[in-house]
């Protein structure tokens, strides 16, 4: 689960670690407002949204009077946000963070994800501020070090000061400490709040000799929600796509992509799969959607509902290997959507597992228009013919 | 024989009076699975299928000399339930409960590891020796005893391939799905180890999907020290970066885990990798056709 910088940036006050001084706004003129009650100029207005790259988009600027603090609102309101990571429709700003602007000396990256390979959490400190991790690593890797975490120890002193000796020129020595206590602190944050990612980039020295978090980032273990129930009252439906909302609210696994032909899979590396022989087959996924292992009646519905919800499906692929799901049942839950919404598309359903036999025998028996594919080559085919 | 499970194995089920819990009890008694006990804490007296349900696993070690577990207990629980396996000494824990946490995960693993029991998933269809036993969900129906080894990360897609394989003609020694989650107990190299020292395997098949780079790391192994002919399939070629597709583990992350990067370090390393899911049975009977042994034995 992903939430935005001022949720990120709230966290980060409750955990002790240095931010601007901002606020949010929803509207220019309280963005102004906002602004009138922070020191400055200059003032920094972020459009708040999930997305990532978006000084590249625009959304992130600086503004040197309260006139220019409600221009620059008005103008990320108004339109979507079109930054590397929000597709081409760009993505609609309902939230502004009004922040004080800071004199800035040096900036730096900090951030934390869990490292797969070695299975632990890995800090990662790049003295490249500002730069994406994953550009950094590969340009200047010299300016990139990391530290992994022993989950039983937790990050340790030493840890904070071989990121801290290995910067040149190394700041003064009095910022040591600030910079020992934000990582042991961002660290904390990160496993009492079940992160996925930590992400501060940049971390900043002022003029002044401070040390800042500019920028936050946080993802979420969605799969340890259920324990942190203040985290998940933070999700944006207004971020998510309104039929993976419908989805999520089934218990379905539904993501929507770009293609014309629908898919319903039980199982996600098989949903996968069918997804890519689709592709294979020369035409376009419209979505991914895993009705679950072991899928019910009522869950079949609710899945070929949401995906004959969408306009741009010409024809649907049902892909089902029942192994603890039977196909029967399957076979139910969609002659029971047929019931409830028209089907207007070519449907190529294939079956296979338990309980074939009894699952062909009824979508044979309802007055339901479908086609039968005998393997996942041949169910592919048909389903890029309808669409050619 | 076959890898970590034959018709030795003595299975406790973790969560055995629950939904799933007791459903797949069945199925595995169907199956052949020799299942000794089970455990509920709260519950132990009480009988399901016939099999005693005891309140704990150490019970299932002493009394009935378990060796293996298989765990359906909710996420908030299942770590516990992992640790006690370990610690009742049992060889081998299968973990099918999907959805615990990551930072859980790392630990329970950790302490696994150091014990020296083995972990398949979590998140996991389980493991089956075809003919012999099952411990987990998988349809057994569709396995034949043959001398293909199968290794995955994913459920019904592996279902998909062992269908593929029997129809073919191609029996299976083992076949282990190794989970869907980013921390899983055992890797494919793991698995690629055992399945190399197994004299009834021929041959092996991969089946893979985006995110992390244990497949590249396999594909390595491989080709340096596995002495057995391989191929490979990998989930995902249409994924969209940043998304999860399912699996927790399933995500294209920093441009880091993108299904392109696996079949290229695949097929850099000398591995046949199908890239058209329906074709996989197909291009099996070549790569194994030297195999001679792997052919169904009834």
């Amino acid at each position: 689960m992903k939430i935005h910088e001022f949720q990120a940036k709230d966290l980060f006050r409750n955990f002790e670690i240095p931010v601007p001084s901002g606020k949010l706004a929803c509207t220019p003129s309280q963005a102004g407002d906002v602004a009138k009650s922070l020191s400055g100029p200059p003032w920094v207005v972020k459009a708040q949204i999930h997305a990532g790259g978006r000084g590249k988009g625009g959304g992130i600027r600086l503004a040197n009077s309260l006139q220019e603090v409600e221009r620059a609102a008005d103008e990320v309101l108004s339109n979507p946000l079109i930054t590397p990571q929000t597709g081409p429709s760009g993505q609609k700003v309902r939230q502004l963070l009004i922040e004080e602007g800071l004199d800035i000396d040096r900036e730096f990256y900090l951030g934390i994800v869990i490292d797969r390979r070695l299975e632990c959490p890995v800090m990662i400190f790049s003295q490249a501020g500002g730069m994406e991790i994953e550009e950094a690593s590969a340009k200047h890797p010299e300016l990139v070090s990391i530290e992994t975490i022993d989950i039983i120890h937790g990050f340790m002193p030493y840890q904070a000061r071989n990121f801290f000796y290995a910067i040149e020129p190394m700041p003064d020595k009095d910022i040591l400490k600030g910079f020992s206590l934000i990582t042991s602190q961002v660290y904390k944050l990160f496993i009492s709040k079940d992160c996925s990612l930590v992400e501060i980039n940049p971390l900043v020295i002022t003029k002044s000799g401070r040390l800042v978090a500019l920028d936050a980032k946080i993802n979420l273990d969605d799969n340890a929600l259920f324990r942190q129930r203040d985290i998940a009252e933070l999700v944006d439906l207004y971020e998510m796509d309104e039929l993976e909302v419908r989805a999520s609210q089934h218990n379905l696994n539904y993501i929507r992509l770009d293609g014309n032909i629908g898919a319903m899979v039980n199982g996600a590396g098989l949903a996968m799969a069918t997804m890519d022989v689709i592709k294979l087959a020369g035409a376009e996924p419209a979505n991914f959607l895993d009705v679950g292992g072991g899928a019910s009646e009522e869950m079949v519905t609710n899945g070929l509902e949401i995906i004959l919800s969408d306009r741009r499906v010409k024809a649907v692929l049902i892909n089902i290997f029942g192994g603890i799901m039977r196909c029967d049942v399957l076979a139910r839950g969609v002659v029971k959507a047929a019931k409830e919404v028209e089907i207007k598309v070519p449907l190529i359903v294939r079956l296979e597992g338990t309980n074939v036999e009894e699952g062909k025998e009824i979508l044979k028996n309802s007055d339901l228009d479908f086609l039968v594919a005998k393997d996942m080559e041949e169910a592919a085919s048909m389903v890029a013919n309808q669409v050619r | 024989m076959s890898i970590l499970i034959d018709e030795n194995t003595k299975v406790v089920v973790q969560g055995i009076t629950g939904r799933e819990g007791t459903f797949h009890s069945r199925q595995m008694l169907a199956y052949g699975t020799n299942i000794v006990a089970g455990v509920t804490p709260g519950k132990g007296g009480r009988k399901v299928e016939g099999i005693p349900v005891l309140n704990g696993v150490k019970d299932a070690v002493d009394i009935y000399g378990a060796n293996a577990s298989c765990i359906f207990v909710p996420p908030p629980f299942a770590p516990d339930a992992m640790l006690e396996a370990t610690d009742a000494g049992l060889d081998v824990i299968v973990c099918i409960t999907e959805g615990i946490p990551t930072l859980d995960m790392i630990r329970t693993a950790h302490f696994i590891r150091k014990r020296g029991a083995v972990l398949i998933g979590p998140n996991t269809p389980g493991i089956i020796s075809p003919g012999k036993t099952k411990v987990g969900i998988m349809p057994g129906h569709i396995h034949k005893q043959g001398g293909i080894g199968v290794i995955s990360r994913s459920g019904t897609l592996t279902y998909e391939v062992v269908d593929q394989l029997t129809r073919a003609g191609l029996g299976q020694s083992t076949c282990v799905g190794i989970g869907g989650d980013q921390i899983v107990g055992t890797s494919f190299i793991d698995h690629l180890r055992w399945f190399k020292e197994d004299r009834e395997t021929n041959g092996v098949v991969l089946i893979g999907e985006i995110g992390g780079t244990a497949e590249e790391e396999a594909a390595e192994y491989i080709e340096e020290k596995f002495n057995k002919p391989a191929m490979a399939f990998i989930a995902g070629q249409t994924a969209p970066p940043g998304r999860r597709m399912g699996h927790a583990g399933a995500i294209i992350s920093g441009g880091k885990g993108k299904a392109e990067d696996k079949i290229n370090a695949l097929k850099s390393h000398g591995i046949t990798v199908v890239l058209n899911l329906g074709q996989l049975g197909k291009t099996a009977l070549q790569v194994f056709k030297d195999s001679r042994e792997s052919l169904v034995r009834n």
